[in-house]
């Protein structure tokens, strides 16, 4: 699972819908892997606006990343250093992969287990 | 023949026997195949996107949506979910670009609001109408399918699914619980009163000046 996706993914549960802590979910055990993707910075100007990026930047201390900035760039390619911010981006969102752990709630403390990069997102039907 | 949806729920009927028979049947991936390029058409994307793949099963949809090219909009990035261990695990045995997620449709969709620019499904959403035990029946199901769409896509962002549905009261139940949701919603018939005839439902969320 791309951590572009857990940008967007919320804790299921009905009883965490609007709560702030159930967003972004929160790692545990997580093994990485990285894996090549087309570099598409048509793409990545497209989705920057809706990224949230004090939960990127959660995501990614807890995954061990600490060299991301501060704000989230504004998402223009002039420059060299703009480039390499958006190369940057694209590694981390696109071509980091969590493919083993576990995703956990803040608010109701559910685990969502990861195998093999695919979460589990079924719920036993009282939390639904 | 019997309607797969009236034997047995999705991830039970999916199995890996059957999970298999259905991604080899080359007919079956024709006319799959087929049916995605048309609701890519109806999509009207107008650039690289990040879009849901709802019952995404074994990641036939997912192939195209990445291999669209540059000249056309593409590639697209998907997230596909489905309730299918078995469909899923094919999917990583292609190795496909797209995220996949283990879950059922009928219990939501866990994004936040404004996720995806547009949604796709193929042939998943009638299953949402069989439901086997009282605290799951078939109008919860579709409304929080419906409600967690309608708010996982960003406005004006749009969803088309091509759907079996039994008969016309399956057809108007699912047309109207999307409707109630918020969605703008219409039918559109492919090929009607034939045998290849097919239906897409297509929606449209935060309706205004983007409905076709
Ligand atoms: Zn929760």
């Amino acid at each position: 699972m791309k951590l572009l996706t857990v940008n967007f993914l919320t804790c299921a549960v009905k009883g965490c819908k609007g709560s702030a802590a159930s967003f972004p979910l929160h790692f545990e055990d997580a093994e990485l892997e990285q894996r090549e993707i087309g570099y598409n910075p048509t793409f990545l100007s497209n989705i920057l606006p809706r990224l949230d990026w004090d939960a990127i930047t959660t995501t990614a201390l807890e995954l061990g990343f600490t060299n991301l900035p501060a704000t989230k760039p504004d998402g223009s390619f002039e420059t060299a250093d703009e480039h390499k911010v958006m190369r940057d981006l694209h590694t981390l969102l696109m071509e980091t992969e969590v493919v083993q752990g576990k995703m956990v709630c803040r608010n109701c403390g559910h685990a969502y287990q990861i195998k093999e990069g695919i979460a589990n997102f079924l719920l036993p039907n009282h939390l639904v | 023949m019997s309607r797969p949806e009236e034997t047995l729920p999705p991830d039970l009927f999916y199995n890996d026997r059957e999970s298999r028979k259905y991604t080899t049947s080359s007919r079956i991936q024709n006319v799959q195949s087929d049916m995605t390029y048309r609701a890519l058409e109806l999509l009207q994307l107008n650039g690289p996107s990040l879009i849901l793949d709802i019952g995404c099963g074994s990641g036939l949809s997912g192939e195209i949506l990445s291999s669209v090219s540059p000249v056309d909009g593409g590639p697209h990035l998907w997230v596909g979910m489905d309730i299918s261990a078995s469909m899923l695990d094919i999917a990583l045995q292609k190795n496909v670009e797209g995220d996949l997620l283990l879950g059922d449709i009928g219990q939501g969709i866990p994004f936040r609001a404004g996720s995806f620019d547009a949604a796709v499904s193929i042939s998943a959403i009638q299953w949402l109408c069989n439901a086997e035990s009282s605290e799951a029946n078939p109008q919860g199901r579709l409304s929080r399918f419906f409600n967690g769409l309608y708010a996982s896509l960003r406005r004006g962002g749009r969803a088309v699914c091509q759907f079996y549905p039994k008969n016309d009261a399956q057809r108007s139940l699912i047309s109207s619980a999307a409707t109630k949701a918020g969605f703008g919603a219409g039918i559109l018939e492919d090929d009607p009163g034939t045998k290849k005839s097919k239906l897409y439902l297509v929606l449209t969320a935060g309706g205004g000046q983007d409905q076709g």
